[in-house]
């Protein structure tokens, strides 16, 4: 039985480096995991370590340590194409939970609700992974999270930073996610999409990330590319368009409401971004 | 490795030795003493553990206790006697009735104290967005943002006389957190019981060595099955229906069925797994539908009640069948409702120990005197060595009504002689305690040309589970209540209660009347628009009045207050569908639209005796003494029953001190049911109140308009009339003076075709709601509700509202999110009840007919409050959208699926 929680990120991976640690920052996704009987026995805590903390700026980067709130995430200083992670981190459970709920958290633990998924894709963020045996890599977020509650982290490796490429600052985005109610609600579909407009208004880069609809959240190539050279008001979606989805049958509704619905959904936070 | 975590809680330095994760929440009730910090799901969905940590609102249970070391941690205990705005807010609460039950309310103020540090004049959404994460299940939230934003004081200072909208006499130990629930009673290091439980709807089982299993995991003590039991291995809560083991024997009828508990220490309770206990599941083909129930080849789950039908009601009367022939015009539906979970913020909970060889039980719960009845049949002890001395409850909506950890441990007490505690996990309580019937109702209803209804036909079947637990009631209630307040000459109503391999269904606000008033209020308006008459006035024109009879025949000459209720709508029906017209020629994609529903409910048993009985006295010294029994679960019995005794005795309310429930010293009120609290045991407190004015008045030789004051062992009227109190001789209790009064409702059996006089009294209801439904999503949002509650005389009206709120929201639950599916929706982030932000503002219009049986002409209401609200919602979605919803909840599948069948036609 052991509880650590280092204050270096060397201490850290030295102690990921050993077996059967279950990783803690929050603990929002760590105790309600837990079973009776079943608690971990070895808990590394990594929220003491000011390098996994701290939002950073670099000249191709802007870096958000893996420990980083999302409540810290919602009061940083960030460009507008972070608008849609922003306002994902505000409908993340509640006050509560994002203030101990950390981005690296939400996407090692690998929900297809996760909610900060989208946003970063539609960032085209990057996953920072250290171990004390091989040091850094950096991965695609699209290839880090594998399936349901599967990511290529290795047992020994820790989520260090998620990196975003510096984005164009004309870049807008918005985020949107369909729930039973108004606050703590896992989606049933959730929506980002980051647009840049030219001067005519008409949309020359766009991206857009579904969530919920998969096992991972993804992006939607085709959509994004007919969007090119259109008014975001004429945004439209068509069935091919939404053939990277798959969505599934459960109790918060059909995968034939889900691909309704996010049709939709797409059109409304397109047209969203563009007013920002 | 065990360390020492040091950090400042609430200014005190403190240094504890956690176990490796624990939970702060845990180091803190149990290490430090903060029993104020409250644990609801310990999984972060529900909010009642907030704590501050450096100033910030986090959930306790989700935060490791090694985590805040050199942090500073804020809890409501500390925060309400050193924090200015903390205690400013707690009088806040107060003055706005926003605390009921009072266990949510640690998080709430918690929560809204780290906001008014930073924002001392908050917005209406900036009280919604910091409270989200924190669930209320009686208030509505209402009263909590009114509080929160500092809005004037609803609550006046008085002598708390009938009809005083004074605070509630038990808020302050609500809202400073000293209040004490059914996990707050155990010392530290108590004994602990873990149950046992089956994993499948229905199982074989065997269990294997559990001695060895006991030896081989130090800290246990023993275990328990259902050989331990002395008494009979049943309860229930109605006679006839006694059929629920207290633990399985072979097989288990649902999932999450008890089949053992294992007693130990706390630190070896927290290392077994269930998978870890000796026990084979084999399981079985389950029943889980009430139509395949009913067929030969369903399992029968219980060997006397064939084809799974545990029992029916049964009301007729004229001849519905060929008054619906003969109609000019009928309308038919079918309608369907899932289970619906109490989802009470406090789990069951309890401790109980030896003392003087006797078993005394200290558990949250709806019906103190019920749960000793059950104890001793289990038990098989003479109730007089048994002693239930109920904690306050988080909330109760029915499901405390039957027992639940009470038995496991009066059992554990019994075998070891130690202390034990048993608290319900979340899943757990959710698995084993009962739900709202499903219901799957059949209705048709005919109407003559001038609109008076002529003919209504109802069959429901529900789905009671397992065990009947209050399934009969259910099926007695519904086919005397599925009219709704009308009249309607020619009616039959059958009911049937069918077991599954579900969990026991068993009273849920209403009994079953929720659900038939869906089917109802529904179809009256399908019946109306083919009519062509205005949705209102339809039911006003058919509304019951006095004189005219009930379905059962019943005939009230007085106190029939649904058409003053209905006539309280039409200004708020005018005007909110000429602004829906006008918002929806503007908005393509989002309608608005406007529905109504009206409900009633009769209040105390159906036809059977339920009195109340309460004690009251006075000491030499001159304290005034209520023994109140009626359970407060939140709904405010403590303020109403003192208020109406204070009233009948003549003493403002500050000079009578309350003694609780408990099966020794206070006699019984009768259950927290039936909406009956406010009328009977109010009934029996003011016969007590009189009687032991009357003692006063002919002692002291006054007529009976005289003024008492009391003080100073002396009790005066006016100057030359003066009661030495000591002069008297004091009883065993140390009453000089003492009144002991009993009052039962006035009722009648009902004949073979439910004719009779079920209930001396009924209260009505009707309300009004406007929605916005997302036709794209199909999501519905409630803005705004009126809701018009006949209460008879309104003993205090900052209650009346709270109810009335509260009942509301949970009936928007049902209508729009809630749906308890065993195996998939055993927790409260995947079963989901309002939120702060789901509820719009109420307004409530009380209405005052009284009636003639009521305490000062009071009628019951708890149950009143949420009949009508989701009936009124479905109503508005198809006013908004032209689409019918006949299953809830109404997820925005199924209303966006609705929605796109109308355009697919």
């Amino acid at each position: 039985m052991s509880y650590n929680s280092p204050t270096d990120l060397a201490a850290a991976l030295a102690l990921a480096a050993t077996a059967h640690q279950t990783v803690i920052a929050g603990g929002t996704d760590v105790y309600p995991a837990s079973r009776q009987g079943r608690a971990p026995s070895h808990l590394l805590d990594i929220t003491r370590i000011p390098d996994l903390n701290a939002i950073e700026q670099t000249p191709e980067h802007i870096r958000i340590g893996a420990a980083v709130s999302w409540t810290k995430i919602i009061k940083a200083d960030l460009p507008a194409a972070f608008d849609a992670l922003k306002q994902s981190a505000r409908q993340v459970g509640s006050v509560q939970i994002q203030n101990a709920g950390t981005i690296g958290g939400n996407l090692c633990n690998a929900s297809p609700a996760a909610d900060g998924v989208p946003p970063l894709l539609t960032l085209d963020a990057s996953v920072e992974i250290t171990s004390q045996a091989r040091g850094p890599r950096t991965v695609p977020l699209s290839a880090f999270i594998t399936g349901v509650r599967a990511t290529n982290l290795q047992p020994d490796e820790l989520v260090t930073a998620i990196l975003v490429p510096t984005p164009d600052p004309q870049a807008k985005s918005a985020f949107e996610k369909l729930g039973s109610r108004a606050f703590m609600v896992i989606s049933i579909t959730m929506t980002s999409a980051q647009i840049t407009c030219d001067a005519s208004g008409r949309i020359t880069q766009a991206r857009v990330a579904v969530g919920a609809c998969s096992a991972v959240a993804q992006r939607l190539p085709d959509l994004e590319a007919a969007l090119i050279g259109t008014l975001p008001e004429n945004a439209h979606v068509t069935p091919q368009h939404l053939t990277p989805l798959s969505p599934i049958d459960d109790v918060r509704g059909s995968a034939e409401f889900r691909l309704d619905v996010v049709a939709q959904q797409c059109v409304r936070t397109i047209k969203q971004a563009a007013m920002t | 490795m065990t360390q020492t975590t040091e950090f400042t809680l609430d200014g005190k330095t403190v240094s504890v030795t956690p176990n490796v994760g624990e939970r702060l929440s845990e180091v803190l009730r149990e290490r430090l003493g903060a029993r104020d910090v409250k644990i609801g799901c310990n999984a972060g969905d529900c909010g009642a553990c907030t704590v501050l940590v450096d100033g910030a609102p986090v959930c306790a249970c989700l935060t490791p206790a090694q985590q805040v070391a050199g942090k500073a941690v804020e809890t409501l205990g500390g925060l309400h006697s050193d924090d200015p705005v903390a205690a400013r807010l707690s009088e806040q609460f107060q003055d706005h009735g926003a605390a009921q039950c009072g266990i949510c309310t640690p998080g709430m103020m918690v929560s809204a104290v780290a906001l008014l540090r930073e924002t001392p004049a908050p917005s209406e959404a900036q009280v919604k967005d910091a409270l989200g994460g924190v669930l209320c299940r009686c208030t509505g939230y209402r009263k909590i943002i009114d509080a929160v934003m500092g809005k004037p004081a609803a609550a006046i200072q008085g002598i708390g006389k009938v009809g005083d909208p004074i605070r509630r006499l038990d808020g302050a130990a609500k809202t400073s957190g000293v209040e004490t629930f059914g996990d707050d009673v155990a010392p530290p290091d108590t004994l602990e019981l873990l149950i046992i439980r089956s994993p499948h709807p229905r199982a074989r089982f065997e269990l294997g060595d559990l001695d060895g299993f006991v030896q081989n995991h130090s800290g246990l003590v023993t275990t328990l099955t259902a050989a331990d039991i002395k008494g009979q291995n049943a309860f229930g809560v109605i006679p006839a229906f006694v059929d629920q083991p207290v633990f399985a024997e072979t097989e288990t009828r649902f999932r999450g069925e008890a089949v053992a508990a294992i007693i130990g220490s706390p630190a070896a309770i927290r290392q077994i797994s269930p998978d870890d206990f000796p026990v084979t599941w084999t399981k079985l083909d389950a029943v889980t539908d009430v139509h395949f129930a009913q067929s030969t080849t369903a399992a029968q789950l219980h060997n006397d009640r064939a084809n799974n039908v545990m029992c029916g009601g049964f009301v007729a009367r004229g001849q519905a069948k060929s008054a619906l022939e003969n109609a000019d015009v009928t309308v038919t539906g079918h309608f369907q409702s899932g289970f619906v979970e109490h989802a009470y913020i406090e789990p069951e909970a309890g401790f109980a120990q030896m003392v003087n060889n006797r078993v005394e039980i200290h558990a949250c719960t709806q019906a103190p005197v019920m749960d000793l009845e059950a104890l001793e049949i289990i038990l098989g002890m003479d109730r007089s060595q048994i002693r239930i001395i109920p904690t306050g409850v988080g909330g109760g909506f029915g499901a405390k009504l039957d027992i639940s950890v009470q038995p496991y441990l009066a059992l554990a007490a019994l075998k070891t002689g130690l202390p034990v505690r048993l608290t319900y996990s979340r899943t757990e309580s959710m698995q084993s305690t009962t739900k709202r019937h499903p219901s799957d109702i059949n209705l048709r209803i005919g109407a003559d040309k001038s609109g008076k209804i002529t003919g209504f036909d109802f069959l429901g079947l529900f789905d009671t589970g397992a065990y009947a637990s209050w399934g009969p009631t259910v099926a007695n209630r519904v086919p005397v209540h599925a009219s709704g307040p009308y009249q309607i000459a020619d009616y039959r109503a059958e009911s049937k209660g069918i077991h599954t391999n579900n969990p026991p269904a068993g009273a849920f606000r209403g009994f079953g009347v929720p659900q038939s008033a869906i089917a109802q209020e529904s179809l009256f308006d399908v019946l109306a628009e083919k009519l062509g008459m205005d949705a209102l006035e339809f039911r006003i024109l058919n509304a019951l009045e006095n004189g005219a009879p009930t379905v059962c025949g019943q005939v009230f000459d007085q106190g029939v207050g649904i058409k003053a209720c209905l006539k309280a709508l039409r200004p708020a029906w005018a005007s909110e569908r000429a602004a829906a017209k006008n918002f929806n020629e503007n908005s393509k994609v989002v309608k608005r639209g406007v529905g109504i529903a009206a409900g009633w409910y009769g209040c105390g048993n159906t036809s059977l005796p339920n009195p109340s009985t309460i004690k009251s006295g006075i000491r030499a010294d001159g304290t005034v003494v209520l023994h109140q029994g009626a359970m407060d679960i939140g709904q405010g019995a403590n303020t109403v029953i003192t208020q109406i005794f204070a009233t009948a005795l003549g003493l403002p309310i500050s000079q009578i001190e309350l003694i609780g429930p408990d099966t020794d010293v206070t006699p019984d009120a009768g259950k927290t049911s039936a909406s009956r609290q406010t009328y009977v045991s109010g009934n029996a407190a003011r016969l007590s109140g009189e009687a032991l004015r009357a003692l006063i008045l002919a002692k002291m030789n006054v007529g009976d308009d005289a003024t008492l004051t009391i003080g100073d062992g002396k009790i005066r009227v006016g100057k030359d009339h003066t009661l030495d109190l000591n002069t008297l001789p004091a009883d065993a209790e140390g009453y000089v003076l003492r009144a002991v009064e009993t009052y039962d409702p006035p009722t009648k059996p009902l004949d073979e075709n439910g004719q009779g006089a079920p209930y001396a009294q009924f209260g009505y209801a009707a309300h009004l709601v406007v929605v916005d439904v997302d036709t794209g999503y199909g999501t519905v949002k409630p803005t705004k509700f009126v809701a018009a509650h006949d209460v008879g005389q309104a003993i205090n009206p900052l209650l009346i509202e709270g109810q009335v709120e509260g009942g509301i929201a949970q009936g928007l639950g049902m209508a729009l999110m809630e749906e308890y599916i065993p195996g998939r929706t055993e927790n409260l982030h995947d079963y989901l009840i309002p939120t702060i932000g789901d509820m719009p503002p109420v307004e409530t219009i009380i209405i005052e007919e009284p009636d003639a049986h009521g305490p000062y002409g009071a009628k019951g209401l708890g149950e009143h409050v949420l009949i009508p609200t989701a009936p009124a919602i479905l109503n508005a979605i198809h006013n908004a959208t032209g689409a019918r919803i006949t299953r809830v909840p109404a997820t925005p599948a199924r209303v966006r699926q609705a929605i796109k069948g109308l355009t697919d036609d």
